[in-house]
């Protein structure tokens, strides 16, 4: 496999309550190879922004990280101190998030909001900080560079604001980027254009991007590789070709029937009965059992681990397992 | 539009949270039942309220002491088993005196504090319901009224009314109503605009009907949580009245009038002064973790008004 | 912006014709004679019918309204009764006590109060932020009296470290300011704390620190600035509630300030008096609301460019 940028291994973030706790990411494992874009999907609570922020060191009290590692070029961020988890910061990571609305503060212009992304890593003055912020300005498509900086966010679009949320993360030139969502709240047209800056900024430079989406039309535009996420776990991992024409999971197959597609005449959209399990109250057997079509009563009782079917796809399923062993 | 993260933690609170907004199955009960089992201060609050309220009422029966009975022969004695807080300059016993304060000084607090809730729920409905004109004559009003500092406007008050203790009354009443009336008022302006009140309206039901039905039951939660924080600030301001002697008045008793006439001996008995202080404080305080309590619990966003 | 500023100072405008209109009803349409509750009982008939003509009882309410409408634009006050000279000068004698002794509280109080609130919220729910909020509600509970007596007993009485009444050295005003900041820190630090974790809640306080800012830069350059604005508002709210403090401190401390004044001028039943210290005060709170307004606009771009 390629040279791997991020490695986590086994993370565990749970949510320490009052009422007990609640396992948000659990027992984790994936890999971002240098120069990738690697997808996680899944539904909303399934464990895929904490993972974006566990990596990001952004847990909120009472969640945290309660094993594994996380290797950044080998170096595990779990094991830093404060200090070093913020150089990381911005410089080697950046994050984008899902609310360009109130991802902003909306009382400071936000080119000074860019600049200081800068000054917090590089030595260099404000004036050539505010040179490099005009031309990553310009890097993600935003007009009138001069002008957009001195506007306050609330005097921009949705789209826009995020090409500036996109031009903070990248005013550092980091290794990494993590969008979590990046386009759920914009319009359609919008989020095309988004994307398509996402991919054209990692292809010129070389930067991997873990993205977040449950969207999974997004992730097939986009992604090398996907994590297929569900209550708290990996449920199906493969390069996007492989998953997307063999889906291996029944969770996966149900998200790929729920897609609307153009090219089909359905009478119904599908969808998958039931809702995401509790977290603190998860079923005996496997987590998905309570939804899945294909559940028999060994699912009840056992729970499976991730099975690797092929190099590099692998299904957290009992069904998926039998049926490949059928097919040899 | 603001999500909350996903924090399978949190599933319970966002389910209260809904059924909050229903406003069906949490009713005000449930929740001053997971108030009293939650914040333990709010319940030890309301029992210290209750017992002055008793003490007050049962003030005869509780001390061996008349009123205005005098021992000249203990003047300004310092606390003793006789009298547990001592004795003023007249040899009054300060205990039977604080007693009989509470009286005034918990009149003063409730009354006016009901006067003012009254009035300023009232204009604070019928400005956010009717808008227009009678909504800027009313809240400019408000205006006037909030623009005195307040202890000013009572003094004024008080000189124009006279002495006694409707003076009191009124003063507090007129200085207390306008922040009711803004607070009711911003909360009618967003009730107006939802879909019952809408249904409600377009059916024809008369605007009166609308106002008592359906947002007058929806601002008393509100109304609670202001009632009991007002009442302490009416306890204040009576006793701020009285203290600098423009509030209540002799015979009559009440603890700033205590602790304006002790004060010129605050250097050979501070207690004739301090003790009646302390029992301000003691009462303003349960009022006020009693009113924060409910407003954790039913009015959250009333926080930073 | 301009538009904004200059629709709130005609309202302004308005609130002050309406204030001099109530102080005015309140003071001369008193029940019964305005002379006789003034003089007392036992006022001769010469004094009655000069007092009667100087303050122009003997002409219709229009004509009075007009006459003390103009005299007040023009700072003319009239002449107390007790006091025998003209009101604007005792007031401009008086005016920077209070002034100094409202300011230094204010600052003691602001700086304490947001100081504690910080630290409240940024150790939400820990033992400071249960301490310091327990102490602030004591500190709104206490009436002011009661923390200028105990400080005049325990530092100026029994430790004689400052004077107990007086401000001849600046070091008189300590305890004054103190005893009249405690309700206002105790206000400042609730409110800082509450709307300071409400905004640590915020996205965009991930997306600083998602740049690498540390909590220090965090807090103080992303957080705080949001933070402030209500906290803002409710200082310039407290200008009112400091001048209605001031007039027990000032009582207590023996402070010649505008407070004293208007005690004096209600137990002298000295009405321009009265009159002159009410509509000052009252204007100065006014006009403390319209600049915190300005400030605020300044301080929030959301309001600035009228969106």
């Amino acid at each position: 496999m390629e040279e791997c940028l991020l490695e986590i291994n086994h993370l565990k973030s749970y949510f320490f309550t009052r009422k007990g706790v609640s396992p948000a990411v659990d027992d984790v494992s994936l890999r971002v190879p240098r120069g990738k874009i690697v997808g996680i999907v899944g539904e909303s609570g399934c464990g895929k922004s904490m993972t974006a922020k566990s990596v990001m060191d952004l847990l909120k009290y009472p969640g945290r990280i309660a094993g594994g590692t996380i290797l950044l070029e080998g170096r595990d961020l779990t094991k830093l101190g404060s200090r070093e988890r913020r150089k990381i910061r911005g410089e080697d990571i950046s994050m984008i998030f899902q609310e360009p609305m109130t991802s902003l503060n909306p009382v400071v212009k936000v080119g000074k909001q860019v600049r200081e992304a800068i000054l917090v890593h590089q030595k260099v003055d404000r004036t050539e900080a505010k040179n490099r912020v005009l031309e990553v300005f310009r890097q993600v498509g935003i007009s009138e560079p001069e002008k957009r900086y001195e506007c306050y966010p609330h005097e921009l679009s949705g789209g826009l604001r995020q090409r500036v949320m996109i031009a903070m993360a990248m005013v550092c030139k980091p290794k990494l980027l993590i969008a979590d969502e990046p386009t759920t709240a914009l319009d359609v047209t919008i989020e095309a254009q988004i994307l398509k800056l996402i991919k054209e900024l990692c292809k010129n430079s070389g930067m991997s991007c873990l993205l977040i989406s449950h969207n999974l039309g997004v992730i097939a535009q986009m992604c090398d590789y996907v994590y297929v996420m569900y209550a708290g776990k990996i449920v199906e991992q493969g390069d996007v070709f492989t998953l997307f024409d063999h889906p291996a999971h029944p969770y996966t197959k149900g998200l790929l029937a729920s897609i609307i597609r153009l090219d089909e005449q359905r009478e119904r959209l599908s969808t998958i009965p039931g809702v995401v399990p509790n977290l603190m109250h998860l079923p005996k057997g496997c987590a998905f059992c309570n939804r899945c079509p294909e559940s028999s009563a060994r699912c009840e009782t056992e729970r499976p681990e991730l099975y690797e079917l092929r190099e590099g796809h692998a299904s957290r399923c009992f069904g998926s397992l039998e049926s490949e062993a059928s097919h040899e | 539009m603001r999500r909350k993260k996903e924090q399978p933690g949190q599933e319970v609170d966002r389910k209260e949270a809904l059924a909050a907004q229903l406003g069906e199955s949490d009713t005000l009960k449930d929740k001053m039942g997971r108030m009293a089992a939650d914040n333990k201060l709010a319940v030890f609050s309301a029992v210290v309220i209750a017992v002055f309220i008793l003490a007050a009422v049962f003030a005869p029966y509780l001390t061996p002491f008349d009123f205005d009975e005098m021992d000249l022969m203990a003047r300004l004695a310092p606390p003793s088993s006789k009298h547990l807080l001592g004795t003023d300059e007249l040899g009054r016993d300060v205990l039977t005196r604080l007693l009989y304060g509470a009286r005034v000084s918990l009149v003063v607090g409730i009354v006016p504090t009901i006067i003012s809730m009254l009035v300023g729920a009232v204009l604070g409905m019928v400005s956010g319901y009717i808008g227009g004109i009678t909504d800027s004559v009313i809240m400019r009003l408000a205006d006037v009224v909030l623009s005195f500092p307040s202890l000013l406007l009572a003094m004024v008050i008080m000189y124009t009314m006279g002495d006694g203790i409707v003076s009191i009354f009124i003063a507090l009443a007129v200085t207390n109503w306008a922040s009711v009336a803004r607070v009711v008022r911003s909360e009618t302006l967003s009730l107006r605009e939802t879909e019952y009140v809408e249904a409600a309206r377009s059916m024809g039901v008369k605007d009166v009907a609308i106002i008592f039905r359906h947002i007058l039951p929806n601002c008393i939660p509100s109304l609670i949580v202001l009632f009991t924080l007002n009442v302490p600030s009416a306890i204040l301001s009576e006793s701020s009245l009285s203290f600098l002697g423009i509030g209540v008045q002799l015979p009559n008793s009440s603890w700033g009038l205590m602790v304006n006439m002790g004060r010129t001996f605050l250097y050979n008995a501070p207690w004739l002064s301090l003790v009646p202080s302390a029992a301000i404080m003691l009462v303003v305080l349960a009022f006020n973790f009693l009113g924060d309590g409910l407003r954790d619990v039913l009015d959250p966003h009333l926080k930073n008004s | 912006m301009a538009k904004n500023i200059g629709r709130r100072v005609l309202q302004t405008l308005l609130v002050l014709f309406c204030v001099s209109l109530a102080i005015f009803i309140l003071l001369r349409i008193v029940p019964g004679d305005a002379i006789t509750t003034m003089m007392g009982e036992h006022a001769d008939a010469e004094t009655i019918a000069r007092l009667t003509a100087e303050m122009d009882l003997d002409k219709p309410f229009y004509v009075q309204f007009w006459t003390y409408l103009k005299d007040i634009c023009t700072g003319n006050f009239g002449t107390s009764y007790t006091l025998h000279k003209p009101v604007t000068e005792l007031l401009a004698a008086a005016f920077p006590n209070t002034v100094k002794l409202a300011l230094i509280a204010a600052a003691i109080a602001w700086m304490i109060g947001i100081l504690c609130g910080v630290v409240a919220a940024v150790t939400k729910d820990g033992i400071l932020d249960r301490l310091f909020m327990g102490f602030s509600l004591f500190g709104v509970s206490i009436p002011v009296f009661m923390v200028a007596m105990v400080l005049q007993y325990l530092i100026a009485y029994r430790l004689g470290w400052v004077s107990i009444s007086g401000v001849e050295k600046w070091t008189g005003f300590i305890l004054p300011a103190v005893a009249l900041g405690w309700n206002s820190a105790g206000s400042i630090a609730r409110l800082t704390r509450s709307t300071l974790v409400e905004v640590l809640q915020e996205d965009y306080i991930d997306t600083a620190k998602a740049k690498g800012l540390g909590r220090p830069a965090v807090i103080f350059l992303h957080a705080l600035r949001n933070a402030m604005l209500p906290v803002i508002t409710m200082m310039a709210l407290q200008i009112s509630s400091l001048l209605s403090g001031a007039v027990i401190t000032e009582t207590i401390f023996s402070i010649n300030g505008i407070g004293r004044l208007a005690v004096d001028a209600i137990t002298s039943r000295d009405i321009p008096l009265l009159q002159g210290t009410v509509l000052f005060t009252t204007v100065i709170v006014i006009l403390g609301n319209l600049v915190a307004d300005c400030l605020y606009t300044v301080l929030d771009p959301r309001i600035r460019k009228g969106a």
